[in-house]
């Protein structure tokens, strides 16, 4: 029986995406579209073990995904076909174990094939039952444990700015992941700066956490030449070769940094886990390095660079770029639950930046309806924003309130180290009430202070 | 589980005995006050529970309403050409080939080039230029805030000339590009042989700058041509980088974009304190 190519029949089966409109690979209509998914449901797990959707001699994530693929780990699921795995991963056999174990074996195309014949609610019920634990300061992805990013951005990169929206951060709870920040400056004086204000912010209240100043790789690498305080090393990634080119990077770069960061040994539990890397739907198109594969698969291929350097965080960027590849809040929502799902089964502690512009159909229910199926599905760590206002980067994320949100709504706690602290610190009372202004005003006049 | 309802009964019941931002009804005092010193970001905000109170959410409503609202207000090209020619500043109205807001929202591609009857009229006044040379071009797109242009735009090319070494009439007509991106300039520039051309375009809208310009400088520019072979002056609004400003800087990068004949990252923004723009009234011409 002749074979449509898989790169096309993933593109047909895609779930309706701008991206792929633009790209011209999606489907005409939505007949085409479920009957490449009953296709797709029918072919084999390790038919994309034989038939890369971006040629093995053209592009070294490719070769990154084959040669670093587990037979071993594979064997369990290699009788299965993308239908059959997506039963079996839903089913009451698959437990956390089972994902520890096969994770290795699944590439990011089989993964992203499954979430195309998934509704959301298979992706958060599939997503909710992995475990994926990463080390720095604290431990993050602990069962029952929601963390959240302090993005303290300001329009000048103003210390005093930034210390402000952090304080005000770690006031409602926030920042157990990172306090990481998006510099606008590219000087390095000024990165260096950026870093020595969060480094001091942390060790002078032994907070345990980890900061970060989001630039490129190259910037980092310098910055811990000069010897400055660097926690978590950053870089945003792309599913091909080409793409990471455009974001001035390969592997290669990408393994010289984690050796440099890891050679600062700032890590006090240790673990191996210093990357922290942003993806986002649509990247591989802007750069026009998509190669005719679809928007999702494109970015389920970066979890496979991400997973390569052990990072600590991950998160997909979601509504950012603009509606010419997620066209309104209903692609935000379902991009978000794909990417989250195809990164925790890759074994990424994934989180997700749930955002949206100005100038795409989308408001904050469309995100409160994201985060919400999100945190059902367990989702490792969104952004933590004041009032959800990124005033630098001129869009809308997750805010303070709605980390506080998730925790009462799911009964969720901060890492358990973080949470300590909180609680030693006087932010949150033993009771653990976790609101904003519980432990009174002891907290915020001691951190002030330090303004 | 119990954390959870202990929390749900503080929340609900009295105010916890502290200051902003779990008190609620504090207004710029207290913690809140001394947050927003530091910041224009929502620091200090009031909680109802684990939901903003209602004075912070509508006014965030308010803000994302007007934003992007910024971006699917009606753009009256007609003003922003009777403005220049109110300061003697000839212009020329084009489209880019998006039909419509939808359509250069979903496809930059369409944003970026202009419609072929406006590369027809486009081509006829560069036929007729007689100018003294085609040093700069000035482009206004719209973009993606339909009110920055309009409040801005005019009034910094106004001011420009002010202090530039060329008279309006030197330079080809001012392009004003009706549902334009960033590289709608290029075509433009093309046409006019410009050196330089300088697209002064409506921004990505955020909550507290619906109506911010940037201006994309770019030397020798041509259909096609790289994203990082253009700089960039962003954030031109009343209340971020003034308009004054603005000229300062733009003049200084158009000074050294035509003496480096670059452009792009090996063109840095590294304009001394005291620059004064066109000092040597120098005119640019090989």
């Amino acid at each position: 029986m002749a074979h449509r190519p898989l790169k096309e029949l993933m593109a047909l089966a895609s779930p309706p995406r701008a991206g792929d409109f633009l790209a011209g690979v999606a489907a005409r209509g939505g007949g085409e579209r479920a009957l490449a998914q009953m296709e797709l449901a029918d072919v084999p797990l390790a038919r994309f073990l034989e038939e890369p959707l971006i040629p093995y001699e053209r592009d070294e994530v490719t070769r990154l995904i084959i040669d670093s693929h587990d037979r071993a780990a594979f064997a369990e699921i290699s009788g299965m076909t993308v239908g059959g795995y997506r039963d079996y991963i839903l089913s009451e056999a698959a437990d956390a174990a089972f994902f520890a174990r096969t994770a290795a074996g699944v590439t990011p195309e089989m993964a992203a094939a499954c979430s195309k014949l998934m509704r959301a609610a298979d992706l958060a019920a599939a997503s909710a039952k992995v475990s994926v634990v990463t080390t720095f300061r604290d431990t993050l992805g602990l069962p029952g444990r929601f963390s959240s990013r302090i993005q303290p951005n300001h329009p000048t990169d103003d210390p005093r700015g930034i210390a402000a929206a952090a304080v005000d951060g770690l006031l409602y709870g926030s920042g157990d992941a990172v306090i990481g920040v998006n510099p606008v400056s590219a000087s390095l004086p000024d990165l260096s700066r950026i870093l020595h204000l969060l480094s001091e912010l942390i060790e002078r209240h032994s907070i345990p956490t980890q900061s970060c100043v989001l630039t490129h790789v190259t910037d980092t690498l310098e910055l811990i030449r000069r010897g400055a305080p660097v926690d978590l090393c950053f870089q945003s990634v792309a599913g091909s070769e080409k793409a990471n080119r455009g974001f001035g990077l390969d592997l290669a770069l990408l393994a010289e940094a984690r050796e440099a960061t890891l050679s600062l040994g700032r890590a006090a539990l240790g673990g191996g886990n210093v990357m922290y890397f942003e993806t986002g739907q649509g990247s591989a198109l802007s750069s026009d390095a998509a190669f005719g594969v679809d928007q999702q698969t494109m970015e389920a291929r970066a979890y496979a660079v991400c997973r390569a350097f052990s990072p600590f965080i991950v998160n997909t960027v979601l509504g950012f770029m603009g509606p010419e590849y997620l066209a309104n809040g209903k692609e935000i929502v379902r991009a978000g639950l794909e990417d989250h799902f195809c990164g925790k089964i890759l074994g990424l502690p994934m989180g997700a930046d749930v955002c949206y512009t100005c100038h795409i159909s989308a408001d904050q229910d469309d995100m409160d309806v994201l985060l919400c199926m999100l945190a059902a599905g367990g989702v490792t760590y969104v952004m933590g924003l004041p009032g959800a206002d990124d005033v630098m980067l001129n869009y809308q994320s997750t805010s303070y309130h709605d980390v506080c949100w998730v925790r009462r709504m799911f009964g969720r706690r901060p890492a358990p180290e973080f949470e300590s602290w909180l609680e030693s610190f006087g932010i949150v009372p033993p009771d653990r009430a976790l609101l904003p202004g519980a432990g009174g005003d002891r907290p915020a006049g001691l951190l002030l202070a330090g303004l | 589980m119990s954390e959870k309802r202990t929390g749900a009964a503080r929340a609900g019941g009295a105010p916890p005995a502290v200051p902003a931002p779990a008190g609620g009804g504090g207004a710029a005092g207290g913690l809140r006050g001394e947050l927003r010193r530091h910041t224009p970001a929502r620091v200090g905000l009031d909680r109802a529970g684990v939901s903003l109170s209602t004075r912070d959410w509508l006014a965030f409503k308010l803000d994302h309403a007007r934003a992007a609202d910024a971006v699917r207000a009606p753009f009256d090209p007609e003003r922003v050409r009777e403005e220049l020619a109110r300061g003697g500043v000839p212009s020329v109205l084009l489209e880019s080939r998006a039909r419509d807001k939808d359509e250069y929202l979903t496809r930059p591609d369409l944003g970026r080039r202009l419609s072929d009857a406006s590369l027809a009229l486009l081509a006829g006044e560069a036929g007729r230029f007689r100018g003294a040379g085609s040093d700069l071009l000035f482009v206004v797109c719209d973009g993606h805030s339909a009110r920055a242009v309009p409040e801005t735009a005019a009034g910094l090319i106004l001011r420009f000339f002010e202090r530039a070494a060329w008279k309006p009439g030197d330079l080809p007509p001012c392009c004003i590009v009706t549902r334009g991106r960033v590289a709608a300039a290029d075509e433009a520039a093309h046409a006019f042989k410009a050196r330089l051309v300088v697209n002064l375009i409506g921004e990505r809208p955020g909550l507290s700058s619906p109506n911010s310009l940037g201006a994309y400088i770019t030397y020798g520019a041509y259909p096609g041509i790289q994203e990082g072979e253009r700089n960039c002056i962003s954030n031109i609004r009343p209340g971020g980088l003034s308009p004054e400003e603005a000229v300062r800087r733009l003049s200084y990068l158009v000074e050294s974009a035509l003496a480096r004949r670059l452009t792009g990252t090996g063109l840095k923004d590294d304009m001394p304190e005291g620059y004064l723009p066109f000092a040597e009234g120098r005119l640019f011409i090989d």
